[in-house]
């Protein structure tokens, strides 16, 4: 049956999430934007005392493929609920700040792809260690320099030397990355080719350790928004990593896919965490409308409408029109169905509608928009980010478009 | 739990539908709109399927089935794919039977729902839209005043489907011309009765298979066990938003309706030694059409869902799920017609009815229900 009913055990984990990021994450925004990159510490530190009691908060995410039945289990399938879950909780956490959210000491992108692709015994090394100790971080690195969307262009290498893989290139635009790999005790995912002439085939990803000799933080960026996460510059200089730190098979001709499949979980997560941004865009624009006693006239014919009810009322069904589509291609990993198309659908979608929304609410507010006072000016400047990273707007396009048409990447390129 | 899969209830009925829609509606969509006219025998095929009469209650002749918004709005979408005007056409009956079947005095359900379950196609409407640039359905211009036992009703109506044809008529009218969702009441109005004019068929840009009337209410005096629900009367604001999940989900048909068309003109059409649809520009184009009608369709969904749970915040939902329709819907055929380019402008082809037929639902309020 169709349903949009959360269950209670959703409702509460939101409800707690709401409170906590109304609160500690709120308190923490503006700072954390005007002081670029330091970190907020009462908010890491109770992040992490939550976060490492629930294993890290990955909460098996899944890549929308079927998991194999364990024997003896029913064969009937089961529909989980953690995309669905993580969906609701990535959407509260970025209500309260998209850069703190992004900031939290969490196996994030890095995580996922372990929990994708990794063998039992990564999962142990790399995963584990986000239940205890100090608060750690691990990130994703795979833009260069010289490719970005184009993935398949990536020069970095990865060479098999004895027991050893040497890793050799430079990577930017990794999240977290300085906080991954210098400032704690947590982990990178990078992605190298393994045989440059085999071009995308050749592609696989590595597990880096922090402080890893031969790996160098370079940079950090400073950026339009999200300024509470690091975006690190890493260069890999005859970097030696253990010949089991690759994820996945080291034959050439499989694995990018399985790579590629790790984006069909977290597109749709990038997308919630952008509805989450604009959702407090705005409820900011309808408290300062209340405030001020504008009514929005719900039920008016829309050529009847002022300009503003209509901006409002377009926004709200934007947005909800982006979560409905971010539900939908998490619900379909939950249940096993492949959600490629479903998944780039809600990040391009979302990526656009929060950019227009968010747009707006600075615009509706007129100077008390564009001021620091609130942080409707910040939500704007956080919310691009989600139009770009994860694969551009263009990028997700090019994917559902591919999709719908059924056209290989040399029939549309 | 969230869930995106239909029932199987659902399911068999979206299936209906949407076989009928590709074996009786699509094909003769096309000489529909050249000729202005519903050929009846899709009229009765349709009402033989129970697309009205299956959620009458048993006792009085339907099939009993749950009314389920959600249910009628995977069947509004199924039907406005084949051709909007036959589908308001196929659904008008419901404009009557339906607020009856919800609010209606026992009496009223007694006396008129059995029509509806008669064997052959009953025709049955109501007029809400009223003939002024500012309609608005919360401040109708009709108004109905209470004259002893009876209600006195002037106005004008528009957009009326089945209007010339109807032998049953609801006519919504604000009680003492005031303005508010709560003002507004329904009257039974039997074909014939003194004070009912039945002007002119209208001539619309779009849905001109679908004959539609505009009315005029000069003094039409009726008993006031007539209304709706009687004293009582019935919750307008369900009512209207009812309508509204079905037109959103109408305006998800039928632009999926010009989106696949135009989808496979792109594979199909040659220019430059290759297919237009491996450029980007026209890609794009279509990619886009694609999520903007599954997040129309998803958002009608979820206000259907509101009201079958009855819940609070259904109405606004249902007005945001419109809204979204009512521009989606322009945006998308409008791309339909530009994939085609010169070819999307001639009437050989259905972008351009399509175009036609979804530049109206930002009018119609009312013209159909779930």
């Amino acid at each position: 049956m169709i349903e949009f009913e959360l269950s209670d055990g959703q409702k509460n984990i939101k409800k707690m999430i709401n409170s906590m990021a109304g609160g500690i994450m709120r308190k923490w925004a503006r700072w954390a934007d005007d002081n670029e990159h330091k970190r907020v510490d009462e908010w890491v530190n109770f992040m992490w005392n939550v976060l490492k009691g629930m294993g890290g908060g990955m909460g098996g995410m899944s890549s929308g493929k079927p998991k194999p039945a364990a024997e003896g289990e029913k064969k009937e399938k089961k529909i989980g609920s953690q995309n669905m879950q993580l969906a609701v909780t990535v959407e509260e956490l970025s209500w309260g700040d998209g850069g703190l959210y992004l900031a939290m000491p969490f196996p994030g992108l890095g995580g996922a792809a372990v929990m994708a692709a990794g063998t039992l015994e990564q999962k142990e090394k790399f995963l584990k260690r986000f239940t205890g100790g100090s608060p750690k971080w691990a990130a994703m690195a795979i833009t260069e320099p010289g490719a970005g969307s184009d993935s398949a262009a990536i020069t970095t290498s990865a060479v098999r030397e004895g027991d050893n893989w040497v890793l050799n290139g430079e990577k930017i635009f990794v999240t977290a990355g300085k906080n991954a790999v210098e400032d704690s005790e947590g982990f990178v995912v990078v992605w190298a080719t393994v045989d440059k002439s085999a071009g995308r085939a050749g592609i696989k990803s590595f597990l880096v350790d922090h402080h890893t000799p031969g790996m160098k933080v370079t940079k950090v960026e400073h950026k339009l928004g999200i300024r509470a996460s690091d975006t690190a510059a890493i260069v890999f200089e005859d970097c030696k990593i253990p010949l089991d730190n690759i994820l996945g098979s080291a034959e050439v001709k499989k694995g990018f896919r399985d790579v590629m499949a790790t984006f069909d979980a977290t597109r749709p997560m990038v997308a919630a965490s952008a509805i989450g941004v604009a959702r407090a865009a705005l409820e900011e624009v309808q408290k300062q409308f209340q405030a001020a006693g504008v009514e929005v006239r719900y039920g008016v014919a829309a050529n009847n409408l002022t300009a503003r009810e209509r901006d409002l009322m377009m926004m709200e069904a934007q947005l909800k029109a982006s979560r409905l589509l971010t539900w939908r291609a998490s619900w379909m990993a939950d249940a096993g169905i492949h959600n490629n198309m479903e998944a780039s659908m809600a990040k391009a979608k979302t990526g656009r509608a929060v950019t227009w929304l968010t747009q707006k609410a600075v615009e509706l507010l007129g100077p008390l928009g564009y001021s620091k006072k609130l942080l409707v000016e910040k939500w704007l400047r956080d919310a691009k980010i989600n139009d770009i990273f994860e694969g551009t707007g263009q990028i997700n396009t090019l994917i559902v478009a591919r999709r719908i048409l059924d056209y290989t990447r040399a029939e549309l390129k | 739990m969230v869930s995106f899969m239909p029932g199987e209830d659902q399911k068999m009925i979206q299936d209906m539908a949407r076989e009928f829609a590709a074996n009786e509606l699509r094909p003769k969509s096309h000489d529909a709109d050249e000729t202005d006219t519903i050929p009846d025998s899709v009229l009765q095929a349709g009402w033989e399927l129970g697309m009205v009469n299956a959620v009458l209650p048993a006792d009085l002749g339907g099939s009993g089935m749950e009314r389920s918004a959600v249910t009628g709005a995977l069947m509004c979408e199924e039907l406005a794919w084949g051709d909007l005007s036959m589908a308001m056409a196929l659904l008008a009956p419901a404009l009557f039977a339906y607020p009856v079947l919800e609010f209606g005095t026992e009496e009223q359900k007694k006396k008129y729902l059995p029509k509806f379950c008669e064997p052959n196609f009953f025709r049955a409407t109501a007029g809400l839209v009223e003939p002024y640039f500012n309609f608005d359905l919360s401040a109708l211009k009709t108004r109905a005043e209470k004259k002893g036992n009876a209600y006195v009703l002037n106005g004008d109506k528009c957009l009326v489907p089945l209007g010339l044809s109807s032998e049953l008529y609801i006519i919504w009218a604000a009680l003492d011309g005031k303005p508010g969702y709560e003002k507004v009441a329904g009257f039974i109005v039997e074909k014939g009765t003194a004070g009912l004019k039945i002007l002119a068929r209208e001539k619309n840009m779009g849905i001109k298979a679908l004959e539609t009337a505009e009315l005029k209410l000069d003094n039409l005096e009726i008993p006031a066990d007539n209304r709706v629900g009687g004293e009582q009367g019935c919750d307008f604001k369900r009512i209207a938003s009812l309508s509204r999940v079905a037109l959103a989900a109408m305006s998800a048909g039928v632009g999926r309706a010009s989106f696949e068309y135009a989808k496979q003109y792109a594979k199909d059409r040659v220019a430059f030694g290759e297919p237009i649809a491996h450029r980007q520009a026209i890609a794009f184009m279509l990619a886009e059409m694609a999520w903007e009608v599954d997040a129309t369709r998803l958002l009608a969904w979820e206000a259907g869902w509101e009201l079958d749970k009855k819940m609070e915040g259904a109405f606004k939902e249902a007005c945001l799920a419109k809204l979204y329709g009512d521009q989606m819907v322009v945006y998308v055929t409008d791309c339909g017609v530009q994939v085609l380019g010169g070819h999307g402008y001639i009437r050989e082809h259905p972008v351009e009815l399509w175009l036609r037929n979804g530049r109206g639902f930002a009018a119609f309020e009312g013209m159909v229900t779930v």
